[in-house]
């Protein structure tokens, strides 16, 4: 079976979630470029996009069909060639309703497991339940005769054991797309102890038609992204709550929020960035790769007491961002939640103060954007990590502290063997996490 | 074509050339219809010249509002402008780029048919209704239709590509690349001294590494890139077309008026490519016919706004004119000379990369820029004019250089 046949019936589990939907947008364009080839003209492409809910895949249909325009609209100039037989379309937006179509008759919503059972090859992108995973899988897989390949977008769980568990005989291989998938160009690939090389074979070979950075990462619990993340996450949590010995907790949250966004130059803040991923997802990722660390407590009590009280953060279907630990407006953030009154404290009423507290910030800081997006990022880090290398203010010294930090979890990963490499830690965060660099640097050396 | 009374325009009104670029802009927000740039462009010339009382009839240059703005029978917003416009004779004139100057044209011949004293000429177009990808369409009516599905998904971009790859293969590679890319600093540079010009809030520091940047035939054409193109953009501009006793009605002196000197128009086929793409020969034919007409020498032009929709047409126009031989006009570019302080200073507001391609308005507003620099109007973008020479030029060309006007102007005396 080669790429094209791999690629002619696929399923999406999941699909309508945030990561299963970006998934599926990114395998139907594949599918559709694949089928508009002259060398596959007539024969079919379907996938289908399996979620538990209708409703959310009705949304899901719609988020699809937006995309497409947009994909056909940015791609138009390649789209007039591949459509240039087609006397009847003429105009751009005849030929970017086609492909729109092409990519929406692709498609089969479904909430029956039972349309999977024809599949090659079957995106997993459910729940993060190692349970659940397996049940379906093994449910999926005891039914099609097809043999199917599986590609399991888990974060955390082990492949292996998806594996075994669910009898695959290595037809799995985790591929972990970032969120959203549409955008971020990261994909970490993990081989279970059993992975056949065709199918990795075939990973690599999508990840290439989808235009994506792949990192390959040990399968080790929480992989090299979690494995960052939840560790610099704690730290910042950390942080915060030592520094609340001193100020209310929403205060000591806003600083540190502040110096992991501003100070380190990263897209958005630490407590901001755990909103974005959801407060119970980041409890959740850590509960699954706890088990598997020997001499680490990956914990929160600080998030298990948000999720009690119902702060939960995570993203609305359209993208933009839930209130969570901070309270959004317009996407930036204007409170800070305090578990203690169950209310959100506003910024403006203690900004000024604690600005003041962390001093005077760098005066070569720039935003992330400007710095990441510059074609110079390299020299104006390195002009913005001298600059607070000299500064003893407190602002200055939580940087250096969060940096060493991160570096030091970047360093472990590599040295406990889940990072092949140092470089692969830093593409990670780069092109995974958007970082405007890799946590393993010389900056403040 | 011999003008056989005295016609002058003065009273010049622009609206901003609003688009990506201007910091009002904002895709998402409402933004002014086409009605209101109409009335705005109406009413600023209106107020110079003694109110709508004074106005025998109107003009109005739009290419395809039926389009962008689901519009048609344009005329009929004369009246919006000003109730006293009620009842009295209005046409709309259209051909594509070129609609504007076809206004001014249409204007001409009335005042020199006596149909008319006082003629108020206006032209508009409302472009930014649609995405680019969806205006390429729109605006590829300035061709054939029938050449559409061979055409480039950017159609016009993509004719003009066909011209600087042809340019290209001709005279080198680097030359012509590094005259379009002057092109582009010059056009910024002047529009940063106009305060209607799309470019006025231009503060980029890289003008010469972004016009060198190289083309990107995945996302556009092979041989321009972004710079190289007159942007999005919605606008009006309108003028008065009077003639002597036009303007003793409406109270003007000649001293703020220009005189329209000569003129020349010249039509081809839409339906054939052109028999040298690096070569613009109905401009050619226009301007020779404009300068014959006004019985002057290129070399008595002080300034010329010529239509760069695309830096490569400006490069082609120096060439039509005469100013350098074929092949010479890269040269001509980057040795200064159409620069505001060069021997010829070219579009002294920005011309349609730096001021902007409201593409029914741009004749429209060339003709403006002309009256402003004659009369000594131009506030900061105000060049010297001196007596050796003391003639203005316009090109307005529609289509793939189809449907040309070019007209001399002189400060009236």
């Amino acid at each position: 079976m080669n790429y094209t046949e791999r690629l002619s019936n696929v399923t999406v589990l999941g699909a309508a979630g945030k990561m299963g939907s970006g998934i599926l947008l990114l395998t139907a364009l594949e599918m559709v470029d694949l089928s508009l080839k002259p060398e596959n003209r007539g024969k079919v492409f379907v996938i289908n996009a399996i979620d538990v809910s209708s409703e959310a895949l009705a949304g899901l249909m719609r988020y699809i069909r937006a995309q497409a325009l947009k994909a056909a609209e940015k791609k138009t100039v390649q789209l007039r060639a591949v459509y240039a037989d087609r006397a009847d379309l003429i105009d751009n937006e005849e030929i970017i309703m086609q492909y729109v179509d092409d990519v929406m008759v692709t498609i089969r919503p479904s909430v029956n497991l039972e349309v999977a059972y024809n599949s090659t090859l079957i995106f997993e992108a459910i729940k993060e339940d190692p349970e659940l995973k397996v049940k379906l899988l093994s449910q999926l897989d005891k039914n099609n005769s097809h043999k199917p390949w599986y590609f399991t977008n888990t974060s955390s769980i082990p492949i292996t054991q998806l594996d075994e568990k669910a009898n695959l005989g290595g037809r799995i291989i985790g591929f972990h797309f970032y969120n959203p998938p549409a955008v971020q160009k990261l994909v970490e690939v993990i081989k279970s102890a059993h992975t056949l090389p065709e199918v990795e074979e075939f990973a690599l070979q999508y990840a290439k038609s989808l235009r994506k950075v792949v990192v390959p990462s040990a399968d080790f619990a929480g992989f090299v992204g979690n494995g960052h993340f939840m560790r610099d996450a704690l730290h910042g949590i950390g942080e915060a709550e030592k520094f609340a010995k001193d100020v209310s907790l929403p205060e000591a949250i806003y600083m540190i929020n502040k110096v992991s966004q501003d100070y380190l130059v990263r897209p958005m803040g630490i407590f901001q960035l755990i909103d974005y991923v959801g407060v119970d997802v980041c409890q959740y990722i850590m509960s699954v790769m706890n088990p598997f660390l020997k001499d680490e407590d990956l914990h929160s009590d600080f998030l298990d007491r948000l999720i009690g009280q119902g702060v939960l953060g995570g993203q609305f279907s359209d993208g933009s961002q839930k209130d969570g630990i901070l309270k959004y407006e317009k996407g930036r953030p204007v409170a800070v939640y305090n578990p203690d009154t169950k209310k959100y404290d506003l910024i403006s009423d203690f900004q000024a103060s604690c600005d003041e507290k962390l001093g005077a910030m760098p005066r070569s800081i720039q935003p992330w954007k400007s710095v990441a997006f510059s074609g110079k990022s390299e020299d104006m880090l390195k002009t913005i990590f001298d600059e607070i290398k000299t500064m003893d203010t407190v602002g200055a010294r939580l940087a250096k502290e969060y940096a060493r930090r991160s570096k030091e979890i970047g360093l472990q990963l590599v040295a406990d063997k889940v990072a092949f490499a140092e470089k692969d830690v830093n593409t990670v965060l780069l092109t995974g996490f958007f970082h405007a660099y890799g946590p393993i640097n010389n900056f403040l050396d | 074509m011999k003008l056989r009374k005295k016609v002058y325009m003065v009273a010049g009104y622009n609206t901003i050339s609003l688009g990506t670029g201007r910091k009002e802009f904002n895709p998402k927000k409402p933004r002014p219809g086409l009605e209101e740039y109409i009335r705005e462009a109406g009413q600023g010339v209106l107020k110079q010249i003694g109110g709508a009382k004074n106005v025998d009839e109107s003009v109005i240059g739009n290419f395809i509002a039926s389009r962008f703005n689901r519009q048609g029978n344009l005329a009929a917003f004369m009246p919006y402008i000003d109730p006293d416009l009620r009842y009295k004779p209005a046409v709309r004139v259209e051909g594509a780029c070129g609609s504007g100057a076809l206004a001014l044209a249409t204007g001409i011949r009335s005042v020199l048919a006596e149909t008319a004293d006082v003629v108020l000429v206006l032209g508009v177009e409302v472009q930014n209704t649609v995405k680019a990808i969806y205006g390429a369409d729109i605006l590829a009516a300035a061709g054939w239709a029938k050449d559409r599905k061979e055409g480039h998904a950017y159609y016009f971009p993509g004719k003009f590509s066909d011209r600087a790859k042809a340019y290209q293969e001709k005279y080198g590679k680097e030359k012509p690349r590094e005259a379009m890319a002057q092109w582009y600093v010059n056009a910024i540079e002047n529009a940063r001294l106009c305060p209607t010009a799309q470019e006025y809030h231009n503060s980029s520091e890289e003008l010469q590494s972004c016009g060198m940047m190289n083309p990107n035939p995945r996302g556009f054409v092979d041989s321009l890139n972004v710079y190289d193109c007159s942007k999005v953009s919605d606008g009006a501009s309108a003028i008065a077309v009077v003639s002597e006793e036009g303007l003793k009605r409406i109270g003007i002196p000649k001293s703020e008026a220009i005189e329209v000197i000569g003129m020349g128009q010249a039509e081809d086929d839409i339906t054939k490519p052109p028999d040298d793409p690096t070569i613009l020969a109905t401009t050619r034919e226009a301007v020779r016919k404009a300068l014959e007409s006004a019985g002057i020498t290129k070399e008595q032009l002080g300034t010329v706004e010529c239509h760069d929709c695309f830096s490569i047409a400006g490069i082609l126009a120096i060439e039509a004119i005469g100013f350098a031989p074929h092949g010479g006009g890269a040269e001509f570019v980057i040795q200064g000379n159409t620069k505001r302080t060069g021997k010829v200073p070219f579009n002294t507001t920005g011309g349609l990369v730096g001021w902007g391609h409201p593409t029914g308005a741009t004749g429209v507003h060339q003709a403006i820029t002309i009256w402003e620099q004659l009369t000594g109007k131009a506030g900061d973008s105000q060049i010297p004019i001196t007596a050796e020479r003391p003639y203005g030029l316009t090109i307005n060309m529609g289509g793939d250089d189809k449907s040309l006007v070019s007209i001399v102007f002189k400060k009236a005396e």
